[in-house]
C-alpha cells in the first residue's frame, strides 16, 4: 500500500513537473529554442508573486492576476528586443544568450532578495488534505495536477483549433513562407515566449507554495522540465505531462527506498529512457 | 495601354557574397500575365522572392503602385496585395489542406476569392480538406499552393515554377485552370522552364540568362531561335 501511495504522490508531483515543462516544450517546437533561463524565470515568477503578496497582502493565487501578465509581457519583450536577434539556423546563440539571462537573473535576484529562502504562503491549503479509502492525497498537489492537465489541455487546443495555434505551427513548419502568408516571425515568436513565460508565472507560484526557494533554485527545476519535454518526446505536449508523471514518480518511489534516491532516480530513469528511446516516449517531431 | 502595376528596374540580388541578379528590369501592367524563363540558376526564383519581399533590395528598385516596397518585410507586401505560389510548394506540413487555404488568407484582404471559391474551382481539395496537406499527390499540393495564394486576394500572383516535378497530364489541369485565375483582372507573373507552357498563358516574356535580362518581347511573336539564343546564349 505504501508503494501505491508513492505512485500517486509522485504522480501529483509530476504535475508540477509537467508545468515546468510546458513553457519549455512550447518555445522549442515552435522555434527551437532552448531556453536556459527557464528555471531562472520560474524562480523570479515565485520572487514576483512574493512581492505582490507582501506589498498588498493577497494570497498567492490572486497574486498571479498579476504575476502571470507581468511574465507575458516580459516575454514579449525580450523575445522581441534580444531573443529575435540570436534566432538563425544556428543553436548555439540563443542557448548563450538565455545562458546569460540565467546568470543575471540569479544574481539579480540575490541583490533583491538576499539569498536567504523563501515561501509563499498560502493558507490552510498547504496543509489540507483528502482520504479516499486508504490513501491520502494533499489538496495543493492535487490542485497543481489538476492545473497542469488543464494547462495542458489548454496549449493543445490553442495550438490545434485556435488561429494562434495555426500561426505557430505554420512558422514553425517554414519561416519564410509563414511570412508571406503575413505573419511576421518577430511578432509570432514574441507571443510564443509571453504564452510560455506566462505559463511559467503559474509553475513559479505553485513552486514557492510547495517548496521554499531561493534565487539559486533555477537549475534543478530546468533539468526537470528538461527531462519532463525529452522523455515525453519533443512536440508532444500531453507527452510532456507523462514525462512530468513518469519523472515525479520515479523520484517518489526513489526516495522511499533511500531518501537520498530522490533526485538521482529521477535521473537514473531518464537516462535509461534516453538510452532505450532516444527521441522520447511520444515523440511528434523530427 | 493599362497602367503599369509593379516596376522593377536595375535590381541587383542574390544570397550574402552570391549575387544572383544584374541590374534586372522588368515591368507588369494591370491584368496583365508575363512569363519569365530561363535556364536552371538563371536567378527566376531569385527575381520572385526578391519580388515578394524574402531578398531585401533597395528601397526603390521594386515599385509596386507607385511605392518603393524594395526594402519592406514579406508580411508587409504581403499585405499590399502580391502573393507568392513558391517553387516545391512549400505547404505547411502541420496544417491540413483547409488550414493551409484559411492562413492564405490570414491576411483579410477583401476580393473574389474565398474557401468555396477555391474548393469550386479544385474540387478534389475539399474532398480532401482534413488531411495534412504534404500527403497530397505533387498535383493535389500544387493546387493547395495556387489556392493558398490566392486566398489572400493578390493583385499580383507569381507562380515560381508550378510544373516542376509533375506529370505531363497534371500540368496540363493546372494550366488548364489558369484562365479562370487571371481571367478578372488578377494580374500574374509565370516562371517556368517549359517554354512553351508559358508562352501559351502570358502576352510578354522576359528570359533571363545567367542573371541578365536577355530578351523580351511579346509572346505571341517571339521566334524560337531567339529565345533559345536566349536562353542558352549561343
Amino acid at each position: 500500500m505504501d508503494w501505491i501511495n508513492a505512485t500517486i504522490q509522485g504522480t501529483l508531483l509530476g504535475g508540477l513537473y509537467a508545468l515546468f515543462a510546458a513553457g519549455l516544450s512550447l518555445i522549442f517546437g515552435i522555434m527551437r529554442l532552448v531556453n536556459i533561463a527557464h528555471g531562472d524565470l520560474i524562480v523570479l515568477s515565485a520572487y514576483l508573486a512574493l512581492t505582490v503578496t507582501m506589498a498588498i497582502g493577497v494570497h498567492p493565487f490572486l497574486a498571479l492576476v498579476f504575476v502571470v501578465p507581468a511574465m507575458a509581457v516580459l516575454g514579449y519583450a525580450l523575445q522581441r528586443t534580444v531573443l529575435n536577434r540570436t534566432m538563425g539556423d544556428d543553436l548555439l546563440p540563443p542557448l548563450l544568450v538565455t545562458f546569460g539571462f540565467s546568470v543575471i537573473i540569479q544574481n539579480a535576484l540575490q541583490i533583491g532578495y538576499t539569498a536567504d529562502p523563501q515561501k509563499l504562503k498560502a493558507g490552510a491549503i498547504e496543509t489540507a488534505s483528502l482520504s479516499i479509502g486508504p490513501i491520502t492525497v494533499g489538496v495543493l498537489p492535487l490542485l497543481v495536477f489538476i492545473a497542469a492537465i488543464v494547462v495542458i489541455g489548454a496549449l493543445q487546443w490553442m495550438f490545434y483549433k485556435t488561429a494562434l495555434g495555426r500561426a505557430f505551427r505554420a512558422t514553425s513548419d517554414l519561416q519564410d513562407i509563414a511570412q508571406l502568408m503575413g505573419l511576421n516571425r518577430a511578432h509570432v515568436f514574441g507571443l510564443a515566449m509571453g504564452l510560455s513565460l506566462a505559463v511559467t508565472a503559474l509553475a513559479g507560484v505553485f513552486l514557492g507554495i510547495r517548496t521554499s526557494f531561493d534565487p539559486a533554485a533555477g537549475g534543478s527545476r530546468l533539468i526537470f522540465g528538461f527531462e519532463a519535454v525529452i522523455i515525453g518526446g519533443l512536440g508532444n505536449i500531453w507527452g510532456t505531462l507523462a514525462g512530468g508523471v513518469i519523472l515525479g514518480v520515479a523520484q517518489t518511489l526513489g526516495a522511499k527506498l533511500n531518501p537520498g534516491f530522490q533526485v538521482l532516480a529521477g535521473h537514473i530513469v531518464f537516462l535509461l529512457i534516453l538510452a532505450v528511446r532516444p527521441r522520447g516516449l511520444f515523440p511528434r517531431m523530427d | 495601354m493599362s497602367e503599369t502595376i509593379l516596376s522593377i528596374s536595375g535590381l541587383d540580388a542574390g544570397y550574402g557574397d552570391f549575387q544572383a541578379l544584374y541590374r534586372v528590369d522588368l515591368s507588369v501592367n494591370a491584368g496583365e500575365v508575363v512569363a519569365v524563363i530561363g535556364a536552371n540558376g538563371a536567378g527566376k526564383t531569385t527575381l520572385m522572392r526578391s519580388v515578394s519581399g524574402l531578398i531585401k533590395t533597395a528601397p526603390e528598385t521594386v515599385v509596386w503602385q507607385n511605392q518603393g516596397i524594395g526594402a519592406l518585410r514579406a508580411d508587409q507586401i504581403a499585405a499590399k496585395g502580391i502573393a507568392l505560389v513558391p517553387e516545391g510548394r512549400q505547404l505547411f506540413k502541420s496544417l491540413s489542406v483547409e488550414e493551409n487555404l484559411i492562413i492564405g488568407g490570414q491576411l483579410g484582404r477583401k476580393g473574389p476569392w474565398n474557401l468555396r471559391r477555391i474548393y469550386d474551382l479544385f474540387p478534389i481539395l475539399e474532398e480532401r480538406r482534413d488531411v495534412p496537406a504534404t500527403s497530397l499527390s505533387g498535383g493535389q499540393q500544387q493546387m493547395v499552393a495556387i489556392g493558398r495564394a490566392l486566398m489572400s486576394n493578390p493583385d499580383l500572383l507569381l507562380m515560381d515554377e508550378i510544373s516542376l516535378g509533375l506529370a505531363p497530364v497534371i500540368i496540363k489541369s493546372i494550366y488548364d485552370a489558369l484562365p479562370g485565375i487571371v481571367g478578372e483582372g488578377l494580374a500574374a507573373i509565370v516562371v517556368e522552364q517549359d517554354i512553351a507552357k508559358a508562352l501559351s498563358v502570358s502576352s510578354r516574356v522576359y528570359c533571363l540568362q545567367e542573371g541578365r535580362v536577355s530578351l523580351t518581347g511579346a509572346s505571341h511573336d517571339i521566334s524560337r531561335e531567339a529565345i533559345s539564343r536566349a536562353y542558352f546564349g549561343v
